[in-house]
């Protein structure tokens, strides 16, 4: 009777996590596909004015025009390329710095193991956007670059919190000692035994940075601290809408709704591979 | 009882190490900005004698290393110095912003755990109805969404569409008019209580679902404690251990986030001080902002990390070490 129960409930949850896949997938892909068209197309030219300003949504102007009379629509599509790059290039970052850093007090000796994770600890303690932010105001001229460097640095001591974690566990395995004394280098042991046992938690992980830091550079846009248009991010768009929000409240929804849709894409597919890449979670529940 | 004050001594000595390293990282991240700091002082096309007296006075043609104990020895006094733009003294300014900052992010904070943790506890219990799984659906789908536009929709629908509340601004006399005060603060404090509920609602749900799965109740259950009753007995002192380490982290988190959500609506608080400084490359007003924001952080987790030990007589027990 139990195991019947089991059955049916493993399956029904198994339905639904591969449906959470299958949004998220859908979600990101739209993106993808939107950012990679602006490359060659857009509906209006982004930095012309294509119509009156503050136009109402029409079939022409899906999304209805800025108040400098521009398609907001194409703007918006340029927003899920610039969101695209931001998010990759931020885990890209992150995720070099963090994991080595991880590996490296993992495999260090204690005090400078210690020293590394309080460190980290402060670090994670400053939000991200803070510490962004400091980063842009501290460069000369806040460019899509910056940003992208900060956010992922920012995320670097979160990645490398993790790794630490994640590799000690592993290292304390009996098979580390058996592959060290076998004469495994301790290169060997991170290729051959640490990476391939931390990689799910890590991805899963840096999916969601990736959320975070599109999250992270809106914010930093919509304070100013972004790229100017016709290559604005979708803070940027919201935050020059906010002031016309009387008159076109569309302006200040649609790039939300473009962001929002991104971000959840990004975290119902983090929760599928998660569930993917580790088989106990799979049949648990 | 002994354990408990050694780990209070270790706690503090980490608290007084924090402050000095966040200090330093301060100094170092005040130092990359472009620019001398007395460039702010002096109009553009100074002479090289007027730069080099500005440089005199803020200090900057020091070496870094003294530079840096002056830094550290001002701040040990908590002499803030004054602003290089408004010439008015650090300190109270940020005495002055506190009184919006602070209530906004207390309120907030309150407001945010009424919503999550009777939230957090019904989904996890009744995680098989379908209320229960819808408020775990609307949590993950808040934790996506940016603070700034939720204050952006409740601005549009709050007050442009019904005029309830104001956009924006704070009464210029603060909270000697305390009603006006209180409308200004409402969307805001809604804004960050929703971005807030909903992570924290996560964190309940599944240190609730941790507690339920557990011998301990499934013990209280058998030895003949209603489930009401085993939950509040057993359950939600267990499962307060994460959620108050959290919360603190929450708490610090909306203190400094708290520069997002006083740009939509105009607040006069903190994180807008910050925000100026930062644009008007008024180095004092950013080093103090980031100074006393950093030591209400840390004192914060520490504070944090002792309602644990109390809470929890398993933490306390266990002597030396800091919990990771």
């Amino acid at each position: 009777m139990s195991d019947t129960v089991t059955i049916i409930a493993s399956t029904s949850g198994r339905k639904r996590r591969s449906l959470t896949f299958t949004i998220g997938a859908f979600l990101v892909g739209l993106h993808i596909i939107v950012g990679l068209m602006t490359l060659i197309w857009t509906p209006f030219d982004p930095g012309a004015m294509s119509g009156e300003r503050l136009e109402a949504a029409s079939l022409l102007h899906l999304a209805g025009t800025d108040r400098l009379g521009r398609d907001l629509f194409s703007l918006i599509m340029i927003g899920s390329r610039i969101a695209l790059i931001v998010g990759t290039g931020a885990i890209v970052i992150g995720g070099l710095i963090g994991i080595t850093i991880g590996l490296l007090a993992a495999f260090a000796s204690k005090t400078l193991d210690d020293v590394l994770a309080a460190g980290l600890d402060i670090l994670i303690a400053f939000p991200t956007l803070l510490l962004a932010m400091l980063i842009v105001a501290s460069s000369d001229g806040s460019s899509l670059w910056t940003a992208i460097f900060a956010i992922g640095i920012a995320n670097s001591a979160i990645v490398a919190r993790l790794t630490r974690i994640l590799a000690k566990r592993v290292l304390s395995m009996d098979y580390i000692t058996a592959s060290r004394i076998s004469g495994t280098s301790w290169m060997g042991v991170v290729a051959i035994h640490i990476l391939p046992n931390i990689w799910p938690t890590l991805l899963v992980n840096l999916a969601l940075q990736f959320g975070l830091a599109v999250i992270a550079e809106a914010s930093l846009s919509y304070l100013g601290l972004g790229a100017p248009p016709p290559n604005a991010s979708w803070g940027r768009l919201l935050q020059e809408a906010q002031g016309t929000v009387y008159t076109a409240p569309l302006g200040a929804i649609a790039p939300g709704i473009a962001l929002v849709s991104l971000v959840i894409g990004i975290n119902l597919l983090a929760d599928g591979l998660r569930d993917l890449a580790d088989p106990t979670r799979r049949s648990r529940k | 009882m002994p354990v408990i004050f050694s780990y209070l001594f270790r706690r503090l000595a980490i608290l007084l190490v924090s402050i000095v390293v966040a200090a330093a990282i301060l100094f170092v991240l005040l130092r990359l900005l472009p620019g001398d700091p007395a460039n702010a002082l002096v109009s553009v096309g100074a002479d090289p004698e007027q730069i080099e007296a500005a440089r005199r006075q803020v200090g900057s043609d020091l070496p870094l290393s003294e530079q840096f104990f002056r830094f550290i020895f001002s701040l040990a006094r908590f002499d803030l110095g004054a602003s290089f733009v408004s010439h008015t003294p650090v300190l109270p300014e940020i005495g002055k912003r506190l009184t919006v900052t602070v209530p906004l992010t207390l309120m907030a904070f309150v407001l945010a755990i009424a919503i999550a943790l009777p939230l957090g506890i019904v989904a996890a219990v009744k995680s098989n109805r379908w209320y229960g799984s819808l408020i775990s659906v609307v949590s993950q789908l808040g934790i996506a969404v940016p603070v700034f536009w939720i204050g952006i929709l409740l601005v549009t629908v709050f007050a442009v569409n019904l005029r309830l509340f104001p956009s924006g601004g704070f009464p210029p006399r603060g909270w000697a008019r305390p009603d006006a005060a209180f409308d200004a603060l409402v969307l805001p404090v809604i804004t960050i209580a929703i971005v807030m509920s909903a992570s924290l609602i996560r964190y309940v749900r599944s240190a609730t679902q941790d507690v339920l799965g557990s011998d301990y109740l499934r013990t209280a259950r058998a030895l003949g404690a209603s489930f009401p009753e085993a939950l509040i007995r057993h359950g939600i002192r267990n499962a307060s251990v994460p959620v108050i380490s959290i919360l603190g982290m929450e708490l610090a988190s909306t203190l400094l986030g708290a520069v997002v959500v006083e740009r939509v609506f105009s607040l006069p608080g903190l994180g807008s001080m910050l925000l100026l400084g930062i644009e008007q490359r008024d180095y004092p007003n950013v080093q103090g902002v980031l100074f006393i924001s950093t030591l209400l952080v840390l004192f914060l987790g520490f504070f944090a990390d002792l309602a644990q030990r109390l809470i929890d007589p398993r933490l306390r027990d266990r002597s030396g070490g800091v919990a990771r």
